[in-house]
C-alpha cells in the first residue's frame, strides 16, 4: 500500500514538474497579447500588394490608442493619397478626398479588400486580445527557422468573429505570433499570416515584416512593412473624429 | 390532261376558288408564322446581345473563367488599340467596349451623412460620344421614364425602381462605393440624370448605367475595360459567321501563355446563353410544330370539304358512262393542281411578307407607348432555307391526302342508283 502511495506521488509530483515547463495556452495568449497591444502607438507602414497582374506598394500612417480607436491616412501612391479612415470601436469610416464623403463601412463590406491587399477591413478592424477572444489549447511544439514555438489552436468564445478558429504558432522566447492559420466555420482555411522579420523596440518584440496571404485569392500574397513605429506616444483625441477625417 | 384540269381550276372558280384560297392562306400563316417566331428569338437573342452578351465578347483570358464575379480587376488593358484592331479585321461587327460594375450607392443626407445604401449592378457604356452606337444598341431613349441622357461628366441614369426607393430624384447626388481595377476602395459621386425602366426584374432593382469615361475615372481602368462586345451591324445573330470570327480571332493568340491575353466567346457559348437558345430553339420548334399540325388539318379538311361538295357532279359523270377510276385520278390531279398553286402563291406571299419584316421590320411602338422597358417595339422576322418549304409541303400533301380519302366514295356509288339520287 506504502509502495502503491509513492508511485502516485511520484507521479503527481513529475506531472507538476512538466506543467511548470509547458505554460498553459491561455498564460501564452496573456503574453503576446501583453506584446501586441500597447496603450498607444503611431505607425508609418507600408503594403506590398502582389496582385495577378502586378504588384504596388500602399504607404500609410496610423495612430491607434488602444483597441478601440484608429485613425489612418494613406500617403502614397498619388491615387490612394489622402484616403483617410477612421475607426471607434466596432464602427469604420472611409474618407475619400475625391468625394469629400466620410462613408461608414459596414455590413458585408467589412469583408472587402483594404486597397487591393490580402487584408480585410475585418482584418484591420480586429485588433481584440486574443486571450479575451478565443479558447486556446497547446496543440504541441515546433521549431519555425531556429525559432522554437507553441503551436496553439484557438476557438472563438463567440461567433461574431471573423475567424472561428485559429491555429497559431507562438515564438517561445519572444511571445510573439510568428505564423498563423485562420479559418472558417466550416473549418476552412481562409488566411495565413507568416512573419518574415522582428523587430525589438521600445522593449517589445514586434513583427516588422509580415507577409499576408487570402488563400482564396490567386496571387502572392501582401507583404506588411513596420517602417518606424513609436509606442505610447500622446495622440490628441479630437484626432479620433468624423470631423479629423475632413482635415 | 393537266392543261385541261387547269383551265377548269381557272375557269371554275365556284368549284376551285375555295379550296385555293385555304391552301394559300395556310401557307401564308405557316410561312409568316414560322418568319415570325424566329424573328422573335432573334428578337430576344438581340436584346440579350445588346444588352450584355454581344454577338461575340471579347475579354481576357482570366476574366472569362471568373465572368459570373465581373472581375474588373482581371480586366482588358490597351483596349483602344485592341478595339482599332478588331474594326480593321471585322468590319462587320460593331465593337464596343463595356464595364459591368457592382458596388454600393450611398445617397447622402442634407449634412453629408449616409442617409440610405443600397447595392447596385451597373453598366458602363460610351453614353456621351456624339453619334456613338450606345444609347441606340440599348434602346436608352425607349426606356427613360424621368429626366434625360447623361450630358456631362459625373452623371448617370439609374433604375426608376431604384430611384424611387433611395428617395433620388432627378439631378439627386449619390456616391458609388466599389473597387477601382487594383482592388482599391474607389468612391465617385454621380448626378442622376434621368431614370429608366428595364423591364427586368433583377435589373430594375439595382441597374445603373454611367458613361464608360466616367466609370474608367472612378475604377482608375484607363484604356481598359472588363468586356468588348461584337455585334454584326445588321443586328442578327449568325452562329456559323460568329463562329468564324472566334475561330479567327483564336487563331491569332494559339499557342501564346498568358492569362491576360484576350480571349473570345460567341453569344451562344456565354453562361446563361448556351441554356437559353437550346431551349428558346426547342419551344420554336414545338410551337411551329404544333401551327403546322393545325394548318394540315386544316388544309386536309379542305380537302375532304371540296370533294364531298361535288358530290353530284362526280355522280353525273359516273352516269354518263366515266370511270370511277378516271373520276378519282383527274380529282387527285386536280388537288394536286391545286395544292401546287395555293402553295406556291401562300409561299410567295408568306416569303415576302417575311422579307419586308426582316429588312424594314413594323414599328408597333405607338402602340406600346406605357410599355417603357427594355424590350425592341419593331417586330421582325427571319427567313431561313426551311420558310421556302415549311408551307409548302404540308400545303401540298394535307390537300392531296383530304381528296384521297373522301374521294374513296366514287367506289362505294352504284351506278344503279345514281339516277334516283340525282332526281332528288
Amino acid at each position: 500500500m506504502n509502495r502503491f502511495a509513492l508511485l502516485i506521488g511520484a507521479i503527481a509530483a513529475f506531472a507538476a514538474a512538466a506543467s511548470a515547463q509547458v505554460p498553459t495556452a491561455d498564460a501564452i495568449l496573456d503574453r503576446v497579447d501583453r506584446n501586441a497591444v500597447p496603450g498607444s502607438k503611431i505607425l508609418v507602414s507600408e503594403m506590398t500588394i502582389h496582385g495577378r497582374r502586378e504588384s504596388r506598394t500602399v504607404k500609410s500612417k496610423s495612430w491607434i490608442e488602444g483597441e478601440d480607436k484608429a485613425f489612418t491616412e494613406y500617403l502614397d501612391p498619388p491615387r490612394e493619397r489622402g484616403i483617410k479612415m477612421l475607426k471607434l470601436g466596432d464602427r469604420l469610416w472611409t474618407y475619400s478626398p475625391d468625394t469629400d464623403r466620410a462613408i461608414a463601412i459596414s455590413g458585408h463590406m467589412l469583408r472587402q479588400s483594404v486597397m487591393g491587399s490580402d487584408l480585410s477591413y475585418e482584418d484591420m478592424m480586429a485588433d481584440h486580445k486574443l486571450r479575451e477572444a478565443y479558447d486556446a489549447r497547446v496543440a504541441g511544439e515546433e521549431t519555425l527557422g531556429d525559432r522554437p514555438c507553441w503551436v496553439l489552436e484557438l476557438t472563438s468564445r463567440s461567433g461574431e468573429i471573423a475567424y472561428p478558429s485559429r491555429k497559431t504558432w507562438v515564438d517561445k522566447g519572444r511571445f510573439i505570433v510568428i505564423k498563423e492559420e485562420r479559418y472558417a466555420k466550416s473549418g476552412r482555411l481562409l488566411k495565413t499570416l507568416e512573419v518574415r522579420s522582428v523587430e525589438f523596440v521600445q522593449n517589445r518584440w514586434l513583427p516588422k515584416e509580415v507577409l499576408f496571404r487570402d488563400v482564396l485569392k490567386e496571387g502572392q500574397g501582401t507583404e506588411f512593412r513596420i517602417l518606424s513605429i513609436e509606442f505610447d506616444a500622446p495622440i490628441s483625441d479630437a484626432l479620433f473624429s468624423k470631423a479629423s477625417l475632413r482635415k | 390532261m393537266i392543261r385541261f384540269l387547269l383551265k377548269g381550276i381557272l375557269r371554275d372558280r365556284g368549284r376551285s376558288l375555295f379550296p385555293l384560297l385555304v391552301v394559300t392562306a395556310g401557307v401564308f400563316l405557316t410561312v409568316a408564322f414560322y418568319g415570325y417566331i424566329l424573328g422573335m428569338m432573334n428578337n430576344m437573342i438581340r436584346s440579350n446581345a445588346n444588352l450584355r452578351h454581344g454577338h461575340v465578347k471579347v475579354m481576357t483570358r482570366a476574366y472569362a473563367q471568373d465572368i459570373a464575379q465581373v472581375p474588373n480587376e482581371l480586366a482588358l488593358t490597351g483596349v483602344a488599340a485592341l478595339s482599332d484592331e478588331l474594326r480593321t479585321s471585322y468590319p462587320d461587327l460593331d465593337w464596343v467596349a463595356r464595364i459591368p460594375f457592382g458596388g454600393l450607392l450611398d445617397v447622402p443626407d442634407d449634412e453629408g451623412e449616409t442617409r440610405i445604401q443600397a447595392p447596385v449592378a451597373g453598366l458602363a457604356v460610351d453614353l456621351r460620344t456624339s453619334g456613338g452606337p450606345e444609347p441606340g444598341l440599348l434602346g436608352l431613349a425607349k426606356i427613360l421614364v424621368r429626366g434625360r441622357m447623361p450630358r456631362v461628366p459625373g452623371e448617370l441614369l439609374m433604375s426608376d425602381e431604384l430611384a424611387r426607393k433611395l428617395g433620388l430624384d432627378i439631378g439627386g447626388k449619390a456616391t458609388l462605393i466599389t473597387t477601382t481595377m487594383a482592388g482599391s476602395l474607389a468612391m465617385a459621386n454621380f448626378t442622376v440624370a434621368g431614370t429608366i425602366r428595364f423591364g427586368i426584374r433583377a435589373m430594375d432593382r439595382t441597374g445603373l448605367i454611367a458613361d464608360l469615361a466616367d466609370l474608367r475615372r472612378a475604377l482608375d481602368m484607363d484604356d481598359a475595360a472588363g468586356e468588348v462586345l461584337g455585334l454584326f451591324k445588321d443586328g442578327i445573330y449568325r452562329s456559323d459567321r460568329a463562329a468564324a470570327v472566334l475561330r479567327s480571332f483564336e487563331g491569332r493568340y494559339a499557342g501564346r501563355q498568358g492569362e491576360f491575353l484576350p480571349a473570345m466567346q460567341t453569344l451562344a457559348e456565354q453562361p446563361g446563353m448556351d441554356i437559353i437558345i437550346g431551349r428558346m430553339r426547342y419551344a420554336t420548334s414545338a410551337i411551329v410544330f404544333i401551327f403546322l399540325l393545325a394548318m394540315s388539318l386544316v388544309m386536309w379538311n379542305a380537302g375532304l370539304v371540296g370533294t364531298l361538295r361535288r358530290y353530284g357532279e362526280f355522280g353525273l359523270r359516273l352516269a354518263i358512262g366515266e370511270a370511277k377510276g378516271h373520276v378519282y385520278r383527274t380529282m387527285l390531279a386536280e388537288s394536286l393542281l391545286i395544292g401546287v398553286l395555293g402553295s406556291t402563291a401562300g409561299t410567295v406571299l408568306g416569303l415576302s411578307l417575311s422579307w419586308y419584316l426582316q429588312v424594314h421590320g413594323i414599328d408597333v411602338s405607338s402602340i406600346m407607348k406605357n410599355i417603357t422597358f427594355l424590350m425592341d417595339t419593331v417586330l421582325h422576322s427571319k427567313i431561313t432555307p426551311l420558310s421556302f418549304v415549311i408551307g409548302f409541303i404540308p400545303g401540298l400533301l394535307a390537300s392531296l391526302i383530304g381528296t384521297a380519302i373522301a374521294g374513296r366514295t366514287i367506289y362505294k356509288r352504284q351506278t344503279a342508283r345514281l339516277f334516283k339520287e340525282l332526281e332528288s
